[in-house]
């Protein structure tokens, strides 16, 4: 599900890993998610770098921007229900592939 | 570089209950709604340039206000970032009301 | 309700009781006037645009949802085509999705870095959605926030958070509830609120449309 992005390095179901980066900016990455790994659920398409449109730049670019699952679980130290989820919309260059 | 001040997810301080109340928008909140998505519609701003500026805005500032007086705030920062308006126009501007209101 | 055609109106002039932030926001608007940066139209349009949306188009949308199982397969493949036929404008949305809820997995939205919404669908989000608790709890105590709202979903349910980090938009489509086959849409989007659209309960039971 999702679009078809010709140039889109992952596709719904590999497995991701949030980067661990800390770096001054406009970042839409939330912080409690950074360094956790989820999975690809959808392909959202590609859109503008809102890292540079927050500053006046053109955000070209475009780039793909996945909707990432994640287990509730993994995500926070004390979570009981064991099947909930959390989805976050991440951008490509805030992922890299794991296994 | 801290977390930011607007990156709330799973925050230990915001965890208490959740305020239900709503509040009819004022005047003044409903204009602030429209200037800010008017001056998006005429290409002058880019909602993520406002959502920037919250993030720089002072922490406890940013606590403290309400939604639509972030957004004023946030407005005003980016007007004059551009050089659309400068904060003395805008406090001139003000003081003329306050002077028409009789206030000192 | 206020007449909102003063409020764009460039000989509005506000009183002395107004606080700091709203006394600068009349300032700004009189100068990007003076200015013809925005002409009083521009603001007049927004708040007109504005004023026609409500939670009362999603929850026709869902009413048509569970009356008519194509029209929901659309709604899920393409919601702003779907909505282009029942007449509501969601194309100033860049991308929206469709969360359905079924009797086993519940969806629930939040914007947890600032507050981001479906304002073309629902209009305005409620002050408890952009609060700073809201915002905080929604990812990490879903199942706490629903229990505030009065919604106790059980273990055997899957709650699936979504943090609306980007531009996409979600909107929820809450279970049908039961008892309701015989109902009309009119009176099924009786039972459509906007907190179910949010994620935070499932709609109305079947009685509350007969009340």
């Amino acid at each position: 599900m999702g679009r078809a992005v010709s140039a889109a390095r992952f596709k719904p179901g590999d497995q991701v890993l949030v980067k661990m980066e800390d770096r001054p900016g406009h970042i839409r990455t939330p912080w409690y998610v950074r360094g956790k790994r989820g999975w690809i659920e959808r392909i959202h398409g590609e859109f503008r770098n809102p890292e540079s449109l927050a500053y006046g730049g053109d955000g070209l670019p475009r780039r793909p921007l996945y909707l990432v699952g994640f287990e509730q679980s993994q995500v926070w130290e004390k979570y009981d229900a064991a099947k909930d989820k959390l989805f976050i919309d991440i951008y490509e260059h805030w992922l890299e592939p794991t296994e | 570089m801290p977390r930011g001040h607007h990156d709330l997810g799973g925050t230990e301080r915001d965890s208490g209950p959740i305020e239900r109340g709503e509040h009819q928008l004022e005047d003044w909140e409903i204009l602030a709604d429209a200037v800010n998505q008017a001056l998006g519609a005429v290409g002058v701003k880019r909602t993520d340039e406002l959502r920037r500026a919250r993030e720089e805005m002072d922490s406890e500032l940013y606590r403290s206000l309400s939604y639509y007086e972030r957004w004023i705030a946030s407005m005003e920062a980016i007007l004059i970032e551009k050089k659309i308006l400068t904060r003395e126009e805008i406090d001139r501007k003000v003081g003329e009301f306050e002077k028409k209101w009789g206030e000192p | 309700m206020s007449d909102a055609h003063d409020k764009a109106d460039a000989h509005d002039h506000p009183r002395h009781e107004l606080g700091h932030y709203a006394r600068r926001i009349y300032a700004i608007r009189d100068l990007l006037l003076e200015k013809k940066i925005l002409t009083p139209q521009d603001i007049q349009e927004q708040i007109d645009y504005q004023e026609q949306r409500s939670p009362a188009n999603g929850a026709r949308i869902v009413a048509r949802a569970w009356s008519d199982p194509a029209f929901k397969a659309r709604l899920i493949a393409d919601p702003k085509a779907a909505c282009a036929e029942m007449g509501i404008d969601a194309t100033s949305l860049n991308e929206f999705v469709v969360l359905e809820n079924t009797e086993k997995v519940r969806h629930i939205v939040v914007c947890t870095l600032c507050s981001c919404y479906p304002r073309p669908i629902l209009g305005r989000p409620p002050d408890w959605y952009k609060s700073l608790n809201y915002r905080s709890r929604a990812v990490n105590d879903p199942r706490g926030v629903m229990r505030e709202f009065g919604q106790d979903v059980g273990s055997d349910v899957e709650v699936r958070v979504h943090d609306s980090t980007a531009d996409i938009r979600y909107l929820v489509l809450p279970l049908r509830p039961r008892g309701t086959e015989k109902m009309s849409e009119a009176q099924l989007a009786k039972l459509v609120t906007r907190d179910s659209m949010i994620g935070v309960v499932d709609a109305l039971p079947a009685s509350a449309a007969r009340a």
